[in-house]
């Protein structure tokens, strides 16, 4: 049986894409971009900081000082251009990978920090930076995104909701429940598909056995497949789709055909299921090297430009090593805040109990 | 006064919190036009419209994660699962998202959600319609557990529950859905906490300990035993998660005889978590051992043995027999 979903250097036909991987500016029928050379600049400084910010967090955890990070190596495209898409009124719903889309949102990094490090499960106050926390269980937060959607339309908003997945999710009942709900409601939604090609050791083909955007036109609403290494174009297709929602045009699926070109997690081990040569072939489809090909090509930018954007990494990663080795310790007794936002009186009672029996050792 | 049936008083209830706030949403499947299955939400859509009362697709975790989202945005959703054995396709959005996500987000979040669920058997159903789960769900922390047994106190829990900034899982006695009481819906002196306990019969000799529908067996086991000269106080749980325990313990120290009641499986029941707790607290005031009446160690048998596995009036006598034998 012939699959049509190859994770191989070829690009499938049905890809949209606007800047290829030596750095050539494309055109789309349906998909064009107007970008300034300050938009391109900017879309490749944040690139660079999410890359580098996830480089940070990779050492921290081999240095014991995170317990475990989901890196988004090789899927910063993806990120930063469905991220910067967004407007402030729209609510992104994250997996646990999402550190450019949470960089997008302004959510400081070092909250993102908090989570793998065992200080909290998620810090950052989603309503302030209309960015939810992450979600560990794989597909949830799909139909947390569509009940949001399903509020904008009570609320008469004009505004989306965009929720994240991976190619492993789709095969999650709350995936395929969150695609009916949305259908069904036409919800103001973008669900944001990055196939990295692998679900920890599982390969795509263990997934699907058509292209994942297909699976859209059996739920009623349309889906495109975008070079998820390219920023322009998923920036243009978000664009797109968000607007679609937002204009009461319902839901688009989007997959962003990209590649994991780390581990899973850190705990991970990617030699014991894939083959060097994938990653060769990946490796030259660089999200950040593209647009660093496309703004020498065309001398938007000079060598000056790349060293301040390096050096600003540089003092990111410092920074955030910093700050991460200095994040406190939670307090015992905050194991039991906030598990009930009224009183509860177990609750109170063990905190009580457990607080006694802490004082006993320091008498 | 008006006498309602315990689902007329629910759906009175639900139809008076969504005057009162325009945020509450009722949620389920057939829950529109229909009325529910059980009727309890009858009327509703016709009254406040398709936007507010939302039929759903069939699908169980769909219902409470979209719940969740709805409520994250600013909604106070009233999700109904059909029957009792259909909830747990969406145990996973309860247990991981819905008891969860307020705590994840250092208390940025509140989820107002209620889950409504009709638990227990008596009526006849096929597999899956008559079934107890609410002990999966007081083991999970972040929800909030109750049980009505009767219309008056259906009238005021549900509006409680939808009123409570926690997520509230609602068990309503299928099997007393039909029976009526006076209700004054009128009254403003109705605001017993949605977590007490109340003693709904005075009693010396033995407690009773029940919520939803074996309430009323008990009440019924203890008039029958009065004939033989034992006073049974009947205690009605209402809050399982939290257990108003000064209540419970207050009634274990008068009468030192304690047998739990409740229609789901007796091993690692929610009857195991009170003789625990009586046991740790009450030990020198019991004169017996905690005794549980309650459902064998079985699956939800066909409904023609039903009458066998549900705790019945001299099922419930017979254990009191029993702490007498101590």
């Amino acid at each position: 049986m012939t699959v049509d979903a190859s994770r191989g250097a070829e690009a499938p036909p049905e890809l949209v894409q606007l800047l290829t991987p030596e750095g050539e500016r494309v055109e789309h029928p349906d998909y064009d971009i107007d970008l300034t050379p300050e938009d391109v600049r900017s879309l490749y400084r944040d690139l660079v900081l999410v890359r580098r910010i996830d480089l940070e967090a990779v050492a921290l955890q081999r240095q014991g000082e995170l317990g475990i990070w989901a890196s988004l190596l090789g899927q910063e495209a993806a990120q930063i251009g469905s991220g910067r898409a967004l407007t402030d009124v729209d609510m992104a719903f994250p997996t646990y990978r999402e550190h450019g889309v949470a960089w997008c949102r302004d959510v400081d990094p070092v909250k993102l920090l908090g989570l793998f490090r065992g200080v909290n499960h998620g810090g950052w106050d989603p309503k302030e930076h209309n960015f939810h926390l992450y979600t560990i269980v794989i597909g949830s937060q799909t139909l947390h995104a569509v009940g949001y959607a399903m509020g904008i339309q009570r609320d008469d908003a004009t505004a989306a909701t965009i929720v994240y997945f991976g190619d492993g999710a789709t095969s999650q009942g709350d995936v395929n429940e969150s695609f009916i709900w949305a259908s069904v409601f036409n919800a103001p939604i973008v669900f944001f598909c990055q196939n990295n090609q692998w679900a920890i050791s599982e390969p795509l083909e263990k997934q699907t056995r058509i292209p994942l955007y297909r699976r859209a036109s059996g739920f009623g609403f349309p889906g495109i497949r975008v070079d998820g290494n390219d920023v322009f174009a998923c920036l243009a297709v978000t664009r797109k789709a968000l607007e679609a929602a937002r204009t009461g045009q319902g839901p688009t699926l989007i997959e962003a055909f990209t590649y994991r070109m780390g581990a899973h997690t850190t705990t991970d081990d990617p030699t014991r299921y894939r083959v060097a040569s994938e990653l060769e072939a990946w490796k030259l489809k660089d999200p950040i090297e593209r647009v660093k090909a496309y703004l020498f090509r065309n001398e938007l930018a000079d060598q000056a430009f790349f060293d301040s954007i390096e050096a600003e990494a540089d003092q990111l990663g410092a920074d955030l090593r910093r700050r991460c080795l200095a994040m406190p310790d939670p307090e015992p007794l905050d194991i039991f805040d906030h598990v009930y936002s009224e009183p509860h009186a177990l609750i109170d009672r063990e905190r009580a109990q457990f607080a006694a029996y802490l004082e006993g050792f320091e008498r | 006064m008006t006498v309602l049936s315990l689902s007329k008083a629910l759906n009175e209830g639900m139809r008076k919190a969504m005057e009162d706030d325009p945020k509450v949403l009722i949620m389920g499947e057939d829950v529109g036009k229909l009325g529910g299955v059980f009727r309890v939400t009858d009327g509703l859509q016709k009254d406040f419209g398709e936007d507010r009362v939302i039929d759903t697709p069939l699908a169980e975790s769909g219902i409470i994660g979209t719940a969740i989202g709805l409520a994250l945005r600013g909604y106070r959703p009233v999700c109904e699962i059909q029957f009792d054995g259909f909830v747990f396709p969406a145990a996973d959005q309860i247990i991981t998202q819905l008891a969860k996500m307020p705590m994840r987000s250092l208390g940025a979040i509140k989820l107002p959600v209620v889950v409504r669920i009709p638990c227990g058997g008596g009526i006849g159903a096929v597999e899956h319609h008559s079934e107890s789960p609410e002990a999966y769900f007081t083991h999970t922390a972040g929800l909030r557990v109750v049980a009505c047994s009767n219309p008056a106190d259906a009238y005021t829990m549900i509006q409680q529950a939808i009123r409570s900034d926690d997520p509230v899982l609602f068990f309503e006695p299928k099997r007393r859905y039909w029976e009526k009481a006076e209700i004054d819906t009128t009254s403003t002196d109705w605001w017993t906490p949605l977590h007490a306990a109340k003693v709904v019969r005075p009693g010396a000799h033995v407690t009773l300990l029940a919520y939803g529908p074996m309430v009323k067996t008990c009440l019924e086991a203890a008039a029958a035993a009065e004939d033989d000269g034992r006073s049974l106080e009947v205690v009605d749980l209402r809050s399982l998660n939290p257990l108003d325990e000064p209540v419970v313990m207050d009634s274990v120290r008068r009468t030192g005889r304690v047998v739990v009641v409740h229609e789901a499986p007796v091993n690692s029941g929610f009857g195991a978590e009170l003789a625990a707790r009586i046991t740790e607290q009450c030990f020198y005031h019991l004169e017996a051992p905690v005794l549980r009446v309650g459902g064998f160690s079985t699956p939800y048998p066909p409904s023609k043995l039903e009458e066998h596995y549900l705790p019945d009036l001299d099922r419930v006598l017979d254990a009191v027999d029993r702490t007498f034998g101590y």
